[in-house]
């Protein structure tokens, strides 16, 4: 039997349980004997603790316990950085309870262990906090001026700068002969997922086994950290991954709660759950993105780019977490895009600041890098009279040029390159099908009291980090095969995704794969989780490899039962073969399991181009997309049904980012956006217009399925090509959108000042 | 408290808090979780069920205010059997992908299908425009309910 | 986000529902429920007592006479909705409505619980400031009928007494052949607006404006009048240049806050792009 499940439509196993309302989230289990856990929380943003008093809600019948900093002997341990461990954070990182000041609006400062929820909130109002305020550093800016300390020993907000170097950029800036500088700025927006956290412990005192759920993203990497923690062996600690409510780098991340919840089930030794409310998830899960950029660049007459250099300023928010330095290293690795910029020379800064600590978002970094040289593109174009287009498509990295080298990052040493692909003929592709050529004399028409405006942006998205991935095929009783993960799911559907990878790989139908376990430590011996778009290439490529072994193993336990020679053995349905036309069924195998591995220190780079048509109305301020097409080349794509999910749910993300979302604080550091009324996420009814064509021209070389990372082409040039349509349609007025989002004001002010320039 | 309602056509009765919401109750009490809390405030719409045959948040409803009403949940859209015309739908159209916004999702394209069947791309946008999906873009859904609507049509152009 | 501790009570009768309220110190009616529970929710209220209007008879009527509308305190966003006779009967109470929240929320908000929680950017305030409506309450002391005028006191405040139910508001009788227009702007379909818009006027044998009446949401501590932009439009024919003049009334007519969605400066542009695409509706009925 030779199947073609990969690079078919099929329709996802996950789905038979969510759509019946059987899917299984952490907040869903409820064990006897459970008590629930409630974080108060600070609501300064920068002060110092001079005492907690919990004596009256202890008094509040159903309270348990109040846990604090002082209940950790040896002070509350500090969350590690998962990425970029650089000795330089390390005074920087967070304690997972504050104990001696608080430097966020939302930073943990007691939990309450109570029999429910409600009464857990009746008791945090209680709880006495005295604080001595400290003045806030509410933004970049005034991290800058170093009056303000957050952490008073290293005697800088800043924590680091990375430096991204390729060729010389000054000596070409000193003769170019043409040059323009910019300043630009993403708003602070975050990857909330519908579902928020939730963390369940469970500590056997007897068998000393301390069993967690809700854990997402990188189980193992965070086992690791909490057996240290906690003062355990890895091996009694059982991650449990349950069904999750969507992850986009946010979720799954080691936060305070991961080890609070744990700690407190140990204390107490009862069960303990903390599920994250909606108020609580805005101002505790990693926000992002914000970022300001001071950068100039050099080209030609003719628009070729010669170089690009300048600083990237990001507002980190409060503590180095885990991931959280990512987004400042991409922004300077990736702010060439996928054009041929032959020098750079970007700085970017690393600012602590009272907000909360920040982290990846789905296209870290890149999404802040598209805009700003997106943004500096179009400028460009209109200043040397070149064609948009033309400008891009002069500029694009061809593909006889890869593996292409990008700039390298220090002090990581991080060097890269674009591993393959025709990014021209993405664009030529997304023209065409945009219908480029007919739409274009609409750019700045007035119609109906609206103005015309078009855009087209190119991205790259990277995608596999390694270095490893694991997978685990097995025989059931019953003659099934099961496969365990070492990846997570965060909501994305890699049941369905990897066991079609291993139904082709064994040549056996889909459904003999009966279950696609993942995320949980007990079920593969090691993992590395779900993020940088890496799941299917690494989690896939590592499944072929364990099947490979899978079916040697069958042919060795087979041959051996039917007495012939191992390779005379074939997998069919629920048997094994002989020759003869012997067989005997799979289950007589129960037991038999083999693993697979794929190790990669490559990345791979799908690429594409987005196209936007858009009408504003200049009094309002209010934009509307017309049409917005998202072409990305993917290699290969094992599902062309969720791929498209990926491409078009990560794109209307990204189009919150331009226009909707943003985390607002004040200048005393006080977090203005605390309700979901308030923070403003995209609805069924604002970005109807949307479209994308997946497409297999150019599939990776560096894995076996050929599949590049894909989980966030639509996300990473949304702002570029929103903040470009919105000022091709305002060229009349002038306006050059240079932050993002698109708010209504603010496009009413450029409008304005428009207005005023003209009449002067 | 005690309150009596039906559930997914049974009779329920339960002891609550004044103070315990109708998507509290089904979960914790009824141990029907497949209603989902993504806010507490009323914005996101994954606590939406049926309420004498109008969709309502659960969160921003208490348990004692359903009494004598009855209430169906998503598992109560459900049957073990096979899925219905609107879940089918959903699944051909890669509708889901965490599934956390899902049962909200049904419970609220069923309700709008059975009041209006002959509902236009427009209207489904409107209506579900009180459910926020952070997975799909949406794009999927509305194709998803647009399909399922020929199953809650009559011949004669009614309603079934 | 749980709700704090409270009591709750479903009585039967209006006097009963009084006497719950005038009898607890900190008592509150709940209606729909699509206000209070939020501000339940986020701790923002903590009365001890809830008293459930649903099963009070008579409240959720709507009726239509020659004197004019009366909506029960109990009618629904969807009962406005799903009543035809109110799109002739009451064009811009019909318009307004129509951008109130989402489908979950019109099956249970009213009218009563938008007029008493007095939210600045609400539309039925701003409806029944701008139409002259009156409102009529009961409590402890007995009932009496409260301008739309006088109702209104600050975000969130009204003129109500901690023991008084609103029963009903009457919307006074609609001209067929007045003229009228509704506009507001939110960032999202169901939000509460940036701001918003009523106007409407009759016409003289000279078809000229008479009986101006123009008020916006979204701009102030409560619904306000725009009386400026009434100034301009009476006595004058809804041209081109009145219509300019009395957006620019409109906006010199408000002083807006700041706010996480909007600055002043805009949303003072705003309301004359409001009024001006308001009156320009008007003119082409
Ligand atoms: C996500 C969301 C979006 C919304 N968007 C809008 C919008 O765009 N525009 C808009 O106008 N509204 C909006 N609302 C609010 C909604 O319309 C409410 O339904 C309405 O404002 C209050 O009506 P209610 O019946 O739910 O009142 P409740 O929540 O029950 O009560 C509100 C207040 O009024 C009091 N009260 C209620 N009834 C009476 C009465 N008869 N007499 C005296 N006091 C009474 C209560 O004690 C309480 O203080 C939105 C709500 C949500 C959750
Ligand atoms: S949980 Fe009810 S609307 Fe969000
Ligand atoms: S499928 Fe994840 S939020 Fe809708």
């Amino acid at each position: 039997m030779k199947n073609t499940f990969i690079g078919s439509p099929v329709e996802r196993r996950e789905d038979l349980r969510f759509l019946r309302g059987r899917g299984t989230y952490v907040d869903d289990l409820a064990p006897e004997n459970l008590l629930h856990a409630v974080i108060l929380r600070s609501s300064v943003a920068h002060g110092r603790i001079t005492s907690i008093d919990a004596s009256a809600a202890l008094q509040v019948p159903g309270v348990h316990s109040v846990i604090t900093a002082k209940d950790m002997p040896g002070g509350p341990p500090i969350i590690p950085m998962r990425l970029q461990p650089l000795p330089e954070f390390k005074p920087f990182e967070q304690p997972v309870i504050a104990h001696t000041k608080l430097r966020y609006v939302g930073e943990p400062i007691a939990v309450v262990l109570a029999s429910s929820i409600a009464i857990g909130e009746d008791a945090l109002e209680k709880i006495a906090v005295e604080i001595e305020p400290i003045p806030a550093v509410a933004n970049w800016e005034v991290a800058a001026r170093n009056q303000s300390l957050l952490f008073e020993e290293p005697g800088t907000n800043r924590s680091l700068v990375f430096h991204a170097r390729k060729g010389d950029a000054d000596a070409v800036f000193r003769d170019a002969p043409y040059t323009r500088r910019e300043r630009l700025r993403t708003g602070r927006h975050y990857g909330l997922t519908m579902e928020p956290r939730g963390v369940m412990a469970e500590w056997d005192a007897g068998s000393g086994k301390l069993i967690v759920s809700g854990a997402a993203k990188v189980p193992f990497f965070n086992r690791r950290i909490l057996a240290k923690q906690i003062g355990l062996p890895e091996d009694a600690i059982e991650m449990v991954e349950n069904d999750v409510g969507g992850g986009y780098g946010a979720r799954g991340e080691f936060y305070s709660e991961d080890f609070l919840i744990p700690f407190a089930a140990r204390q107490v030794n009862r069960p303990v759950k903390w599920i994250e409310d909606r108020r609580e998830n805005l101002m505790a899960m990693n926000h992002a993105r914000e970022s300001e950029a001071d950068i100039e660049i050099a080209c030609a007459r003719d628009g070729t780019i010669l170089g690009l250099r300048g600083e990237v300023h990001t507002d980190m928010g409060a503590y180095m977490r885990t991931n959280g330095a990512v987004g400042a290293r991409n922004v300077a690795q990736f702010l060439a895009g996928p054009y041929r910029v032959p020098h750079v020379s970007i700085d970017s800064s690393l600012w602590m600041t009272n907000k909360t600590p920040v982290g990846t978002y789905r296209g870290p970094g890149r999404f802040e890098a598209n805009f700003f040289l997106e943004r500096l593109l179009d400028i460009v174009a209109d200043d040397l009279g070149v064609d948009r287009v033309d400008l891009r498509r002069r500029n694009l990295v061809s593909s006889s040029e890869m593996p292409y080298a990008i700039a390298s990052v220090q002090p990581t040493d991080a060097k890269d390159e674009y591993d393959s692909g025709d990014y021209r003929a993405a664009l030529e592709r997304c023209l065409t099908e945009f219908r480029w050529d007919d739409k274009a004399k609409l750019q700045g028409a007035l119609i109906d009291g609206r103005y015309h405006g078009l855009a087209v942006v190119c991205f790259i998205e990277g995608g596999a980090a390694g270095p490893k991935e694991t997978a685990r095929l097995a025989v059931n009783e019953d003659g099934t095969i099961s496969l365990y993960m070492g990846t997570s799911s965060v909501g994305q559907g890699v049941e369905t995704v990897f066991a079609q990878i291993a139904a082709d790989a064994l040549e056996i139908p889909m459904d003999r794969i009966r279950h696609v376990y993942h995320g949980s430590t007990t079920y593969v011996s090691d993992g590395y989780g779900a993020y940088h778009s890496r799941s299917t290439v690494m989690g896939g490529s590592a499944v072929l490899d364990a099947a490979a072994n899978f079916q040697a193993a069958i042919r060795d336990a087979g041959a051996k039962r039917l007495g012939c020679d191992p390779s005379a053995i074939g997998i069919a349905e629920d048997k094994f073969t002989g020759p003869g036309g012997n067989s005997l069924p799979l289950a007589e195998l129960a037991g038999l399991s083999a693993e697979g591995a794929f190790l990669n220190k490559r990345h791979t780079y799908s690429y594409g181009a987005h196209a936007a048509h858009v009408t504003v109305d200049a009094k309002l301020g209010q934009v509307q997309i017309v049409d917005y097409l998202v072409v990305q080349d993917v290699g290969r794509a094992v599902n062309p049904l969720m791929l498209r999910g990926q491409v078009i749910g990560s794109l209307v993300q990204g189009l919150g980012g331009a226009m909707l979302e943003h985390l607002q604080y004040d200048e005393q550091g006080q977090f203005l956006t605390g309700s979901l009324a308030d923070y403003l996420l995209p609805t069924a009814t604002d970005f109807p217009n949307v479209r994308c064509i997946v497409l297999e021209d150019h599939p990776s070389p560096i894995n076996p399925l050929g599949a590049k990372g894909a989980g966030e082409g639509g996300i990473i040039a949304a702002g570029g090509a929103m903040a470009n349509a919105v000022a091709n349609a305002l060229r009349s007025f002038g306006a050059q959108p240079r932050q993002l989002p698109l708010t209504p004001t603010y496009l009413w002010e450029l409008v304005q000042a428009g207005q005023r320039e003209a009449a002067e | 408290m005690s309150v009596q309602f039906t559930v997914n056509g049974k009779a329920a009765a339960v002891d609550v808090e004044a103070r315990m919401t109708l998507a509290d109750c089904l979960r914790q009490h009824l141990r029907l979780t497949g209603t989902h809390l993504g806010c507490e405030h009323g914005v996101c719409g994954a606590c939406t069920v049926i309420v004498d045959g109008a969709a309502m948040r659960s969160c921003l409803m208490l348990a004692v205010q359903a009494e004598g009403s009855e209430v169906v949940t998503v598992e109560g859209l459900s049957n073990d059997a096979e899925l219905t015309p609107l879940q089918t739908a959903f699944r051909k159209h890669h509708a889901l992908q965490c599934g956390f916004c899902t049962p909200g999702i049904i419970t609220t394209a069923h309700a709008l299908l059975s009041e209006e069947p002959y509902c236009d791309a427009d209207r489904i946008r409107e209506v579900l425009s009180g459910n926020l999906c952070r997975c799909t873009g949406y794009v999927s859904i509305i194709d998803a309910v647009l399909e399922a609507r020929e199953a809650y049509q009559n011949a004669d152009g009614g309603a079934r | 986000m749980k709700l704090p501790p409270f009591d709750y009570a479903c009585p039967a009768t209006l006097a009963e529902a009084v006497a719950l309220l005038a009898s607890h110190g900190d008592a509150k009616p709940i209606a729909g429920g699509q206000s209070l529970m939020p501000m339940l929710a986020f701790r923002m209220a903590s009365p001890t007592l809830l008293v459930d209007l649903r099963k009070l008879p008579d409240l959720n009527r709507i009726s239509i006479a020659d004197d004019g509308v009366q909506l029960g305190a109990m009618v629904r966003w969807r009962d406005i909705e799903d009543d035809v006779r109110l799109r002739a009967a009451h064009p811009p109470l019909a318009a307004a409505i129509a951008h109130v929240a989402h489908y979950q929320i019109r099956n249970r908000g009213t009218v009563g619980g938008s007029l008493a929680h007095a939210d600045p950017a609400a539309e039925m305030p701003g409806v029944a400031l701008t139409c002259d409506a009156e409102i009529a309450v009961t409590g402890a002391a007995g009932r009496r009928v409260i301008p739309a005028r006088d109702f209104f006191l600050g975000p969130l405040t009204t003129a109500l007494a901690p023991d008084e139910i609103i029963v009903e508001v009457r919307l006074p009788a609609w001209p067929a052949r007045r003229r009228w227009g509704f506009q507001e702007f939110s960032r999202r379909r169901g939000d509460f607006a940036l701001a918003g818009v009523a106007l409407f006027y009759d016409e003289d044998a000279d078809g000229k404006a008479v009986n101006a009446h123009a008020g916006a949401i979204g701009v102030a501590d409560t619904p306000v009048r725009l009386t400026g932009v009434e100034q301009a439009l009476n006595g004058c024919a809804v041209n081109e240049a009145t219509i300019a003049a009395a957006a620019r009334a409109a906006s010199a007519d408000v002083d807006p806050p700041d706010d996480i969605h909007a600055n002043a400066a805009y949303r003072r542009a705003l309301v004359g792009t409001l009024t001006e695409r308001a009156l320009i509706a008007s003119a082409a009925i």
